[in-house]
């Protein structure tokens, strides 16, 4: 194969691994939105929490990578149910703001309490052999190849709790009307919390895949890339799900092509115009319906 | 004796001269403060950035509270007003005349951020909510990621070196032209029409509100404003880089309005205010020299225990307190009402006359 070729390919790959995790990410901001209409501005920062509970699963409990993952799963699941139970619960029926204030506070106030916990940066040990295969110039890591597959496996079990089952269902139906889907039996709340708990999860895993794959972490390390998930979200239609995914491979796709064949300080320049080129075509994403205003 | 306490306070918020002396006070107190040393330099160095973030908060106040928008752009407006006059002050200015052209350049850093205010308004008009939020954030990157991209104005290194021109009395100045156009635009026709585009957008276009023209006005005055608040915050940290009007600049001031309350030009002030105090209080020094009076048996151990940890911990208890203020608080301090000192007689009197009827009725 030709060089630029081999190039290419390796970027296309390196952008499948930063997307499955911006996905697993922006799941969580879409599936909050679709039930609340509330963006959940601390989930990147729940991400941040996943990543130093893989650490301490690691480091303290000598945990091999499949316990650690899952521990780290239920633990940011706990975490992000007790955010919605303690912090937006209350302001369900407050001004919208009110609640995207707190969602910052909550994200502020974890950046700084893991800060004052975890002054230095930490480095996560390898949990995973890693083996580089060579197939024709394109390196493959195995480590590269469990990300994209465990995230594709979760996606795709995502989808299958809110397409087939009773609980998503229940998901669906309440985003779909607030008013008379509770009056018919479905526990809202139990519901909400269900929603938190699997996109704190999904994010939590997303913080050991992140951690492996860049294996220093830091308390800042969610702000950024909670937004660029938030980003691909809306670009692929807020409230979606399957948007939310497609939004998040496209935006992983141009970051990596962008370091690749720009200087590296250009990234977030050309991502963010071409998100603003994209919402001026498609102002509501593109999997996301046009809301339509009823006057 | 409660009654009269009442009375009198009554009597107070509806005297008229009331504010237009409290500024003729202000104006002087920010002349006579530095002048003659009344309070230490730290105290004035408190001062002057409460005076920043209150017009911050305030234009702020104007999209996100009376139009009912939520913009995080803020922080790259002033970014954009804080490069413009650095540069004027290190690079084209000449140094002689420094004091004197100083306000021209803040007054370029505003009208530049304002000309940027405009581009941001144009996609406002058919996106709203969230993906106009975006918009705004998409804005703030790509001018953090311009500068650090220009190697004339320092690129990711900043600008170090400028000097320390913004004072006290320019500060105040600039607070109550801040508050003083706001509030007259607020309360006037154009300021009606930005409330309606809260209240209903479709509405108020069938109701003749030239809807585009009032979101122009509104980013502009906005914007210009924030321009306005990082020429000073430039000339008064004497170093801007990009890292320093980052998205965390923008939730910054978001705080202090929606802690202050939206809608609510006293409300940003108190929410500026009181936000930027805590932050100063909760210093391991500042505590440490108000405790300082406790004898030392008690005062060490709270020492070393305590306050000196208070540096880390002070950045965990502020988002806490906010927090804790937005749920038995929704509205915040004041959300939607008004000191009646910066409501105008008509409005007051129209009030009344409507209080009047529901009394009658």
């Amino acid at each position: 194969m030709s060089e630029g070729i081999v190039y290419w390919l390796q970027q296309t790959l390196n952008a499948l691994q930063l997307g499955s995790i911006y996905a697993l990410i922006a799941l969580g901001y879409t599936m909050v939105y679709g039930i609340l209409t509330m963006i959940n501005f601390a989930h990147g920062d729940v991400f941040m929490v996943g990543a130093f509970f893989c650490f301490l699963a690691a480091v303290y409990l000598g945990l091999p990578f499949v316990p650690a993952l899952l521990l780290t799963m239920i633990g940011t699941a706990l975490l992000g149910v007790a955010i919605e139970r303690l912090a937006y619960k209350p302001l369900r029926q407050a001004p919208r703001v009110s609640a995207i204030i707190t969602a910052l506070g909550v994200g502020i106030f974890l950046e700084n309490f893991t800060l004052a916990l975890a002054p230095y940066p930490k480095n996560i040990p390898m949990l995973l052999e890693n083996v580089t295969w060579n197939l024709g110039g394109v390196s493959l890591s195995s480590l590269q190849v469990i990300i994209i597959f465990l995230s594709l496996g979760l996606m795709f079990l995502l989808d299958f709790v809110v397409h087939r089952t009773p609980v998503g269902t229940a998901m669906r139906a309440i985003s779909w009307d607030k008013t008379f889907v509770p009056l018919m039996g479905v526990p809202v709340n139990l519901v909400i919390s269900v929603t938190f708990a699997i996109g704190a999860g999904l994010a939590g895993a997303a913080g050991t895949m992140y951690g492996l794959a860049y294996p220093v972490i830091d308390p800042y390390m969610g702000i950024m890339v909670g937004w660029k998930a938030f980003i691909s979200a809306v670009v692929g239609g807020i409230g979606n799900i399957r948007g939310a995914m497609i939004g998040a491979f496209i935006l992983g796709w141009v970051e990596i092509m962008v370091a690749a064949f720009l200087p590296s300080t250009y990234r977030d320049f050309v991502a963010f115009a071409l998100l603003l080129a994209l919402l001026i075509v498609r102002p509501y994403g593109i999997l996301g319906s046009p809301r339509v205003q009823k006057v | 004796m409660n009654s009269a306490l009442v009375e009198s306070r009554e009597w107070l918020l509806a005297q008229r001269w009331v504010l237009p002396v409290l500024i003729l006070i202000g104006f002087g107190l920010a002349f006579a403060i530095p002048e003659y040393g009344w309070l230490n330099k730290y105290v004035q160095l408190v001062m002057m950035y409460v005076g920043i973030n209150i017009i911050l908060a305030v234009s702020l106040n104007l999209v996100n509270g009376y139009m009912g928008e939520f913009s995080l752009a803020h922080a790259g407006f002033m970014a954009v007003g804080a490069y413009t006059s650095a540069l004027l002050t290190m690079k084209v200015l000449p140094v002689v005349a420094y004091p004197a052209l100083f306000p021209l350049a803040i007054l370029a850093g505003g009208l530049m951020a304002a000309l940027f205010g405009l581009i941001v308004a144009v996609p406002s008009f058919k996106t709203r909510g969230d993906y106009l939020a975006l918009i705004t954030l998409a804005f703030l990157m790509i001018v953090k990621s311009l500068i650090e991209n220009i190697d004339y104005i320092g690129g990711p290194r900043g600008i170090p070196g400028i000097r320390k021109l913004t004072t006290l009395p320019w500060v105040f100045f600039w607070v109550v032209v801040t508050v003083w156009v706001v509030r007259n635009f607020v309360y006037s026709k154009y300021g009606r029409g930005v409330l309606s585009i809260r209240e209903d957008e479709i509405a108020s276009d069938l109701m003749s509100v030239n809807t585009r023209r009032v979101k122009f006005l509104a980013f502009t005055v906005s914007s210009f404003f924030a321009g306005i608040a990082g020429g000073l915050f430039a000339h008064l940290l004497q170093f801007i880089s990009p890292r320093v009007f980052d998205i965390i600049k923008s939730t910054d001031i978001l705080i202090m309005v929606y802690l202050g309350g939206i809608a609510s030009i006293g409300g940003s002030i108190l929410g500026a205010t009181v936000y930027t105090a805590l932050l100063e209080l909760l210093r391991p020094s500042t505590v440490a020299g108000m405790l300082s009076w406790l004898p030392d048996v008690v005062f060490e151990p709270l020492n070393q225990h305590f306050i000196q940890h208070l540096g880390v911990w002070r950045m965990v208890i502020m988002p806490l307190a906010l927090v804790l203020v937005m749920i038995f608080w929704p509205r915040g301090i004041m959300g939607l009402r008004e000191f009646r000192w910066f409501i105008p007689k008509r409005d007051l009197e129209a009030h009344r006359r409507v209080l009047d009827d529901e009394k009658k009725t």
